[in-house]
């Protein structure tokens, strides 16, 4: 900046006002950044979309689906007497991530939680009879070996937290919406 | 551009940098404390400076339109309405986007009459001149195809008629047109590829900006007077001087995009635009973006199809023989009494070719605008030599820094 | 109304005088402003005072509402809104809930479902306004060869907006003029190009119910309608215009400051 008169508290004037030109340029830099990077967020539509209705009748006890929701699959399993023992009997194993099996829950019978690994994302198996569930006999994350037991609670692996319950409400005893 | 560093940064972190990659030094060799500049330059020298922002912000904004458009006939102008309704800020994005092209063209255009003006493009700045001729013609190129992305009637209808234009070209022109269609008729292909080329040729413009500037900075920028800089008492230093100046006019320009985008967003749009592109039925008057109309009024005014394309053309070519059919040895049209009025009657013609080609073609407009086609054509190739050999200047200041009388050459 | 003149130098002649064929063959007299007999001038049109006009303009919430009724009870059995869906409606003003139960005396198709079949549905928020159409071709076999333009962006696809929309809306008082040819199945209206349309007469004292009492004159109920179709031409204006004040007077004391900042570097040149 070339020089100018010095007022007496020793700030010239003109570096006042180079100051506040610059100042305000970048903040209406700032400001003007902020609808670029928010159009990047999902659009409203998609935001929209995102509940799913599910139809429970076609689920045999011991099987589960995978289903679509928000562009992620959601488990939902139709559990066995004998899983939902071990699910509860397992409250008092020394969990990494610690949960009731209650609270995972709205109805024993149906588990229903996003099936992606809390690890680096990928599906874990042992929703199909013949895929491998893991040591504690819920599923199995096949990228870095996490095992979640019957209640999808995270048991040993380095995956941090327990497979995620999504919002849903049962509509009818036979019908869910997830979202 | 960057001579030796010879400037020591007292920040040391700089000072490490510049070791390694002068960019410091380059910077101030460019647009800065290094750059000395006629220091007579006045506001319309700005207009170079406004460019290089339009084109950023039309880079900016592209990219992120692109990440919700979809070039096909089917999803086009489906996906454009979802950036105008569900896209957080998409209206903002691509209000910007469709207004700042305008204001670019209007920034170009009072560039170039501004380098006509003071006769930038004479010696030694011929090569100067020849590259901003080809950023414009990309420029036409791009936003041409930009207007054809949002697939509505105009969009359909203006790709149709222009790739026609190339049906002109003899025992070859449908070959090419089909060509250019990558079918028999204006579809998906044909707004894919010009979706691919919107994206990349403004990187081409951008590089050639590059140039451009590289060669402004061999002579140094022409000024008001048009005289050469005779030595350091004609110059000052780019920044903070004109840095400032300049400022102010990119402050102008954004208020009038913020006005345009905020309060009149389509009101530089037609209407037949909002109507999804439909291949059996062309809007009752077919008109181009304001910016073509001078030109699509030359295409027009010529009553056979080839010369038409040709004229349209050599509307643009004539432009490149403009160092050397400009006769006159002084360069700036401030010292020119009589090129300076027909410099004044050139820009009304353009601006009334502008006009006949927004209305239709008919009766008494054809007849004026045929007139208006000739007359710019003769004001190259007739008038400038002409007035060149026969005008009288007045006297040339001594030098940039000497006092003027009567305060001739602009502030 | 030009239509027919010939460009110069350009292929599009041909290619408008084989459209306008195309057109003339089918029977379409209705699509987009372009009549293939259009040799009259339309009448011009006032401009009326409408709230999102100006700077601070913006829509009027009640106006809005009252003319979605008008578009669902009058307009809706012809013309598709396919642009809009039933969340949008909570932007003018009504109630998620009221917008819930909106959508919910729609049906929708969806699918297809586990046995692969197609099925209808109550429709949701998230679902678009459903066409009464399956397509194109169906509405114009309905409407006697004309196709009902979709709404969604009518206010800004014809020359004159709003203003247009309007005055075409109460244009059909007038009695055709006694030397009018009336083609068949035509409806005069001097707003319209060519002063005959295929669109019959739409709005008729008390056609709508207005939830807020009030009284549904036929121009009132073109102006709510109007209003409603400007609003789904361009949801974003209100946001639009409190944005734009915010930005302008950024922008002017930046360019303010920039001036001073300039006449102060520039202060000992002159």
């Amino acid at each position: 900046m070339a020089d100018s008169a010095q007022d007496d508290d020793g700030v010239t004037r003109r570096d006042f006002f180079n100051v506040a030109a610059v100042a305000a340029s970048v903040v209406g830099a700032g400001l003007a950044a902020w609808p670029l990077i928010n159009s990047m967020n999902p659009a409203a539509d998609v935001l929209a979309l995102s509940s799913t209705e599910i139809d429970l009748t076609p689920i045999e006890v011991g099987q589960s689906i995978t289903v679509v929701w928000r562009g992620k699959p959601v488990f939902i399993r139709r559990r066995t007497e004998a899983e939902i023992e071990q699910a509860r009997a397992d409250d008092k194993a020394s969990l990494p991530d610690q949960e009731l099996d209650a609270d995972r829950v709205q109805n024993p019978e149906w588990l229903v939680m996003v099936g992606i690994c809390t690890h680096l994302g990928c599906i874990p198996l042992g929703q199909k009879a013949g895929e491998p569930r893991g040591d504690f006999g819920g599923w199995f994350c096949p990228c870095h070996g996490s095992h979640y037991d019957t209640s999808g609670r995270i048991r040993r692996g380095p995956a941090p937290r327990n497979l995620e319950i999504p919002e849903y409400i049962f509509l009818d005893d036979t019908t869910i919406r997830i979202g | 551009m960057a001579g030796a560093p010879n400037r020591e940064y007292k920040n040391s972190l700089v000072r490490w940098i510049e070791y390694r990659l002068p960019i410091f030094s380059l910077l101030d060799h460019t647009i800065g404390r290094d750059y000395p500049t006629p220091k007579n330059l006045n506001y319309w020298w700005s207009l170079g400076a406004v460019l290089t922002i339009a084109l950023i912000i039309q880079i900016i904004t592209g990219i992120f339109l692109a990440m919700y458009y979809v070039p096909t006939a089917e999803g086009a102008f489906d996906s454009v309405e979802r950036i105008m309704r569900d896209v957080n800020s998409g209206w903002m994005i691509r209000y910007i986007h469709s207004n700042g092209a305008a204001l670019f063209f209007a920034a170009v255009y009072i560039h170039i009459l501004r380098g006509m003006y003071y006769g930038s493009y004479k010696r030694p700045r011929e090569l100067l001149w020849f590259i901003g001729i080809i950023i414009f013609i990309l420029m036409m190129a791009t936003a041409f195809m930009g207007y054809v992305l949002p697939w509505g009637q105009m969009s359909f209808w203006a790709a149709t008629v222009i790739t026609n234009l190339f049906s002109a070209i003899p025992w070859v022109g449908d070959s090419i047109t089909i060509w250019l269609w990558g079918g028999f008729s204006v579809g998906s292909a044909t707004l894919q590829r010009f979706y691919s080329l919107h994206y990349v040729l403004p990187f081409v413009i951008f590089g050639a900006t590059i140039v451009h500037i590289w060669a402004i900075h061999v002579h140094g920028p022409n000024n008001p007077k048009g005289i050469s800089v005779k030595g350091p008492q004609d110059t000052i230093p780019y920044h903070p001087y004109f840095t400032t100046k300049y400022m102010v006019v990119f402050g102008i320009f954004f208020i009038a995009l913020a006005f345009l985008v905020f309060y009149e967003p389509n009101y530089l749009n037609h209407s037949d635009q909002f109507k999804r592109a439909n291949p059996l039925v062309t809007p009752a008057n077919i008109v181009p973006e304001w910016y073509f109309l001078p030109f699509y009024a030359i295409l027009r005014s010529i009553p056979d199809k080839l010369m038409g394309v040709v004229a349209f053309g050599g509307s643009l070519m004539i432009l490149f023989i403009l160092p050397w059919v400009d006769t006159s040895r002084v360069r700036s049209g401030a010292f020119r009494p009589v090129f300076k009025q027909f410099f004044w009657i050139f820009v009304a013609d353009v601006i009334l070719l502008g006009y006949i080609g927004s209305q239709p073609p008919a009766g008494a407009l054809l007849i004026i605008g045929r007139l208006a086609t000739v007359y710019y054509f003769a004001h190259f190739i007739i008038i400038l030599p002409l007035v060149g050999w026969m005008e009288r200047p007045k006297p040339l200041p001594e030098s940039i820094a000497e006092p003027v009388l009567k305060g001739e050459g602009g502030q | 109304m030009i239509v027919l003149k010939t460009m110069t130098g350009l292929k599009l002649g041909s290619l408008r005088r084989m459209a306008t064929a195309v057109v003339v063959a089918a029977g379409i007299v209705f699509t987009s402003g372009l009549s293939a007999n259009a040799a009259e001038e339309a009448r011009e049109y006032e401009s009326h005072d409408w709230s999102f006009y100006g700077l601070f303009g913006t829509y009027d919430r009640a106006s809005l509402q009252r003319g979605y009724r008008v578009y669902k009870d009058v307009c809706a059995s012809c013309h598709s809104l396919r642009l809009i869906s039933f969340r949008n409606l909570v932007e003018i003003g009504f109630t998620e809930d009221e917008a819930k139960g909106i959508a919910s005396e729609f049906t929708v198709e969806d699918g297809p479902d586990a046995e692969g079949d197609m099925f209808e549905r109550t429709a949701r928020l998230s679902d678009r306004i459903p066409s009464p159409y399956r397509n194109d071709n169906e509405a114009r076999s309905i409407n006697n060869g004309a196709l009902p333009p979709d709404l969604s962006l009518i206010v800004k696809a014809r020359h004159g907006g709003p203003n247009y929309i309007f005055a075409l809306l109460n244009g059909y008082s007038e009695e055709a003029p006694e030397d009018f040819h009336l083609t068949d199945g035509m409806t005069y209206n001097p707003y319209f190009a060519g002063a005959e349309i295929a669109m019959p007469e739409p709005l008729f004292e008390d056609a709508v119910e207005y939830g807020d009492g009030t009284t549904a004159s036929v121009e009132q109920m073109a102006e709510d309608v109007t209003h409603f179709l400007a609003w789904a031409s361009e949801p974003t204006l209100d946001r639009r215009h409190q944005l734009g004040f915010q930005v302008m007077i950024f922008l002017i004391l930046l360019t303010g400051l920039f001036w001073i900042v300039k006449r102060r570097t520039w202060k000992d040149m002159h």
